[in-house]
């Protein structure tokens, strides 16, 4: 039966494509592969998304080896979740990507940037469905080392310097992960997550399992943007592709949240992680700087590529909020806002690529008048900005009420006010575009000159999901709440 | 079955398709609207709430009661006129904004719970003054500012007032509110404000003059009218109303006497008029109410045709001033024969619209012992006669001859204005149409001797003291002129205690900053330093700092854990 072997299939169907589009390397092939494997695996994830939420936690072993010895998957509804946004986004950005990559990277290379692309989609679903501490390094070293590649290819020859940097601190990331899963393995003889979560308890009080505790955290936190390990983010991102930033900006460092969640809370126990050790309070002084520091940085920066990044840096740390509050309803919120945030930068990068493709820049000083050129795509571009800031009727503004709600059941309201005063630096910052956009005097020759069709589609079906996830709330947080009561352990 | 399909959401599609539409289909468009939408709100069921939860918040963004349903129908029919009389325009943004204005109003009227219509109370207040700002003018710039400011704290109240009720009793339902405490009273200040209650008016007459010639037709219509609706389901019977109404219906008088812009003129006027229906709300008797929002919904259509009337003019000479115009029934003749049906029908002559619900309203007074308020009416009405029914159409169609020499007004207006006379002269002789779509059943004979009696007596005798007034040149002389009204405070007193408070503090804080450093100045050069675009925390650091970022990190959670 083919329904047994979804789990294989998330991962083998984006690494066999990858395959075949290094082997073709046309554009316009590579292009239709990697859009037909991105949408083959969004298939495949919500078959599993569905048969989790009806029938439980799908365990599946390769080669029937069992779990021990062999590799095994585990979906419960967690990565399930995660895996349908990573693949859904990967399918709507590719659609963008091809007349996007068509205008910023030579054809000679376009075959190897799909190749990269699909096998950087291949490293974030394998990251999220493994089972296996070590199967998910080696993932996370196909999706770092791809997105390397990819980040590379962008026009700027400062993208070179931005991928280089990324690469020594992903590889510094990545290491630090490998030597945390090696000392937890020196520690109880497993890499399989289950067997840890069993065995870890008895030798929790031991420092080779604080050491590598803290080597997890750190390495997770460089993966994750976490303040103050941000730097590499917003060069990698302002350099990138327009596609490779909408894609990763809404991918990559999602997963690496659910990798934090998948240890705090599964491997390690929430009583361990967030309540033996000072975690908890870390997150929560780190992800408010963030909040506060990162968003003020944006409101100062000239490219607004590097000011959606910074804007990402800040998002990461609600996200970082959420996890600290250590309930049920704050991990709810950070699952929330993971899918929504996912959303909203997924449409800002979008329509920043679409402006990119017709003018040729994302400077601020560039976009007077661009209300009136690009209409669609700056209503797609505002609507994704009344989103990130959290206005009403967005699905921004739904994950920061749960967060805010999560905050005041803990009492911590100080918080509530970092995450008021974090809004407010966005409302600036996304205000500055909508000013120059259509309230600048707009150059002298002005025509309407709008993105085709095939960018502003992808814009606007995630602008439009902005505005329906904010009102049909049923779908996120339900699925955000069932998710986080089982990372609890509440129910299944 | 069908969902039901809110009129407001017709309104809100048609502005968005009309943003990008070019000019002759969006004509067609902005035609079709009303039509359609008005077609699709008879479809609804006559009892119908539409609940739905949002964030655990019970809401009902649709309910269609008696009430709502009559301002519905009064709303399409007002934004039908309003577009008529606009088409000829080529601006894109009035069109947009007028579309968007009418679904807010539609949607406010519709609202079942208080933060849905707190969303549209807000939604009207911003696309409506895109139709100030679009004279594109100094003054109409300020004028469109002033007016956002006072009808976003209008929202504001609202809200607020909103959010202490749902804590109190845990529902956000818009019932009757009455006058019960603090977010009761909230409530009050948000719904007067919008209802241009004595003392916070102005903010209708600094900026409806201001709109464009067809802007004013729109605003005229809905943004008090929404109010009134608000304050006859929320605050039906609470006395003070009557008090207020009554004042409402006095002070403009005078303002409106002395007036020479004619559009300001008919703004004081409207003042007045929504005193008649404050008071009415206030009685809350079944003949009160009904005499209220039967006047309410003439209000729309006969004060939409003054308003027609003085824009065509205004769009045709471009003046607007009473001592500009005159003699224009000879180059105007059919837009003067609209503006006279429109002047008789405010001034309550038989057998024109404003009668049959003005009188309703001057009964239940009676019937409820409030003899003084009788006499203020009565005044008022002679004020009226006065100030809208003679003074609008002989100054600007009569008086001297200014030797403006123009032509009659676009096909279009003409139609627009012939629509509101039709519907003026329709309802005056046969108002049972109106009184079957009243809230409570009607038991009232407007043509009775004695109300008709009484009524040709204030006429005749108001007339003949405009007359006398006039011939023995006491009657105020249409000047130019700025008159002074409660604006005042914060146009001229409130600036000049800011510019001297300023002034004290700039000299207080050039003090310290010589003394000191300019503190201030040094903050934000600290925050540049560190979050500008070339600060410390925004550059591109080198490699090597972001790893010893990583060393530091796990040096400190290492010693953390380890603790």
């Amino acid at each position: 039966m083919i329904s047994e072997q979804l789990p294989a299939l998330q991962v083998v169907v984006p690494l066999i494509a990858a395959a075949f589009c290094l082997v073709l390397a046309r554009p316009l092939g590579a292009w239709l592969i990697t859009f037909a494997a991105s949408a083959a695996s969004m298939a495949v994830s919500f078959l599993m998304l569905n048969t989790v939420m009806d029938s439980g936690v799908i365990d599946y072993t390769f080669g029937g080896w069992a779990a021990p010895f062999g590799i095994a998957y585990r979906v419960d509804l967690v990565n399930a979740y995660v895996l349908m946004i990573v693949s859904t986004i990967s399918t709507v950005v590719s659609v963008f990507a091809r007349a996007s990559v068509t205008s910023e990277i030579e054809t000679h290379n376009q075959g190897f940037f799909y190749t990269a692309w699909l096998l950087c989609l291949t490293g974030l679903l394998g990251i999220t469905i493994t089972g296996d501490a070590f199967n998910l390094f080696v993932f996370l070293e196909i999706s770092s080392l791809s997105s390397y590649a990819l980040i590379a290819m962008g026009a700027d020859r400062r993208a070179l310097t931005a991928a280089y940097q990324y690469l020594i601190m992903g590889t510094i990331g990545a290491t630090f992960i490998l030597i945390g899963v090696g000392l937890l393995y020196a520690l109880t003889g497993t890499l399989n997550m289950l067997d840890l979560a069993q065995r870890l308890p008895d030798v929790a009080n031991t420092r080779t399992a604080r050491t590598g505790f803290a080597f997890l955290t750190v390495g997770l936190g460089l993966k994750i943007a976490l303040f103050p390990l941000h730097l590499w983010l917003p060069n990698a991102y302002a350099y990138a592709p327009s596609a490779v930033s909408a894609f990763l900006a809404a991918t990559a460092t999602k997963v690496a949240v659910y990798v934090l969640l998948r240890f705090v809370f599964s491997v390690f126990g929430v009583e361990f992680a967030l309540g033996a050790m000072p975690l908890a309070l870390g997150l929560a002084i780190l992800g408010s700087v963030a909040v506060l520091s990162a968003s003020t940085i944006a409101i100062f920066q000239q490219n607004l590529k590097r000011m959606l990044a910074y804007s990402s840096v800040a998002q990461i740390g609600y996200l970082a909020l959420g996890v600290s509050l250590a309930t049920p309803a704050g991990l709810t919120a950070t699952l929330l806002h993971l899918f929504n945030h996912a959303l909203m930068k997924g449409a800002l990068f979008v329509a920043l690529g679409c402006i990119a493709w017709r003018i040729g820049s994302s400077r601020l000083q560039d976009f007077a008048g661009l209300g009136y050129r690009m209409p669609w795509t700056m209503g797609a571009f505002v609507v994704g900005g009344l989103s990130l800031i959290g206005i009403p009727l967005t699905a921004g503004f739904i994950s920061k009420w749960h967060l805010i709600l999560a905050a005041l059941e803990k009492g911590w309201w100080p918080i509530t006010v970092v995450i008021i005063a974090g809004s407010l630096l966005a409302v600036i910052y996304v205000w500055q575009v909508v000013e120059r956009a259509y309230l600048a005097k707009p150059p002298a020759e002005t025509s309407r000159a709008e993105a085709p069709a095939s960018m502003l589609i992808p814009a606007w079906l995630l602008a439009i999901a902005n505005l329906y996830f904010g009102l049909h709330t049923d779908l996120s947080v339900g699925i955000a709440s069932r998710a986080a009561a089982s990372l609890f352990g509440v129910v299944p | 079955m069908m969902i039901e399909f809110p009129p407001f959401a017709f309104f809100y599609l048609a502005a968005l398709a009309a943003a990008v539409l070019p000019r002759v289909p969006r004509q067609a468009l902005m035609l079709a609207v009303p039509v359609a939408s008005c077609a699709a709100l008879l479809q609804l069921p006559s009892d119908l709430l539409v609940s739905m939860s949002i964030l655990d918040l019970q809401l009902e963004p649709l309910r269609v009661d008696r009430l709502s349903r009559l301002f519905g129908i009064l709303f399409h029919i007002g934004a039908f006129i309003g577009i008529v009389f606009s088409l000829h325009s080529r601006d894109r943004t009035q069109h947009v904004a007028a579309l968007a204005y009418a679904g807010s109003a539609l949607g406010a009227v519709f609202a079942g719970d208080l933060l849905t219509l707190f969303v549209f109370w807000e939604l009207l207040a911003v696309s409506s003054v895109f139709l100030i700002f679009a004279s594109r003018t100094e003054r109409s710039f300020g004028a469109g500012m002033r007016y956002l400011v006072i009808q976003v704290i209008s929202g504001v109240l609202l809200l607020a007032g909103a959010l202490i009720l749902y804590g109190q009793s845990g529902s956000l339902r818009f019932e009757h509110i009455g006058l019960t405490g603090a977010g009761s009273m909230l409530i009050f200040i948000a719904f007067g404000i919008k209802c241009a209650f004595p003392l916070l008016h102005n903010w209708l007459t600094d900026a409806y003059p201001e709109a464009t010639p067809t802007g004013t037709v729109f605003l005229s219509a809905f943004t008090t009218k929404v109010a009134v609706y608000a304050l006859a389901r929320g605050f039906a019977g609470t006395e003070v109303l009557v008090y207020i109404g009554a004042v409402m219906t006095c002070f403009p008088i005078f303002y409106a006497v002395i007036e020479n812009d004619l559009r300001r003129v008919l703004a004081y006027s409207m003042i007045n008029q929504i005193g008649f229906m404050v008071v009415g709300i206030g009685l809350g008797t079944a003949l009160a109410i009904n005499g209220a929002i039967a006047h309410a919904f003439n209000d729309v259509i006969f004060k939409g045709l003054l308003m027609m009337s003085m824009g065509a003019v205004l769009h045709m000479t471009g003046r607007i001033n009473g001592s500009d115009l005159g003699g224009l029934y000879k180059s105007m003749p059919v837009t003067t024969t609209f503006c006279i049906v429109g002047a008789a029908s405010i001034s309550a002559f038989p057998l024109f619209s404003g009668f049959v619900s003005k009188s309703m309203v001057m009964v239940a007074v009676l019937e409820e012992g409030h003899p003084v308020v009788w006499l203020a009416l009565l005044f008022a009405s002679a004020g009226v006669f006065h100030h809208a029914g003679i003074k609008i159409p002989f100054f600007a169609f009569f008086a001297h001859d200014s030797g403006i020499r123009t032509q009659e007004a676009p096909t279009n207006m003409l139609i627009a204005m012939g629509i509101a006379a039709a519907l003026c002269i329709g309802i005056g002789v046969w108002p049972w149409v109106l009184y079957d779509l009243l809230p409570f059943a009607v038991d009232y004979t407007p043509f009775d001797g004695s109300h008709i009696l009484a009524q040709i007596q204030l006429l005749v005798f108001s007339a003949a003291a405009f007359a006398w007034l006039k011939v023995a040149g006491i009657y105020p002389p249409e000047l130019h002129s700025t008159n002074i009204d409660v604006e005042w405070l914060y146009r001229r007193l409130a600036p000049r205690w800011v510019q001297q408070t300023t002034a004290a503090s700039r000299r207080a804080v050039d003090a310290t900053s010589r003394a000191g450093e300019g503190l201030g100045r040094n903050l934000m050069r600290l925050v540049l330093h560190h979050y500008g675009p070339d600060g410390t925390l925004a550059r591109a650091w080198p490699t090597g700092s972001m790893v010893l970022w990583v060393a530091v990190l796990l040096g400190a959670s290492l010693v953390l854990y380890y603790l």
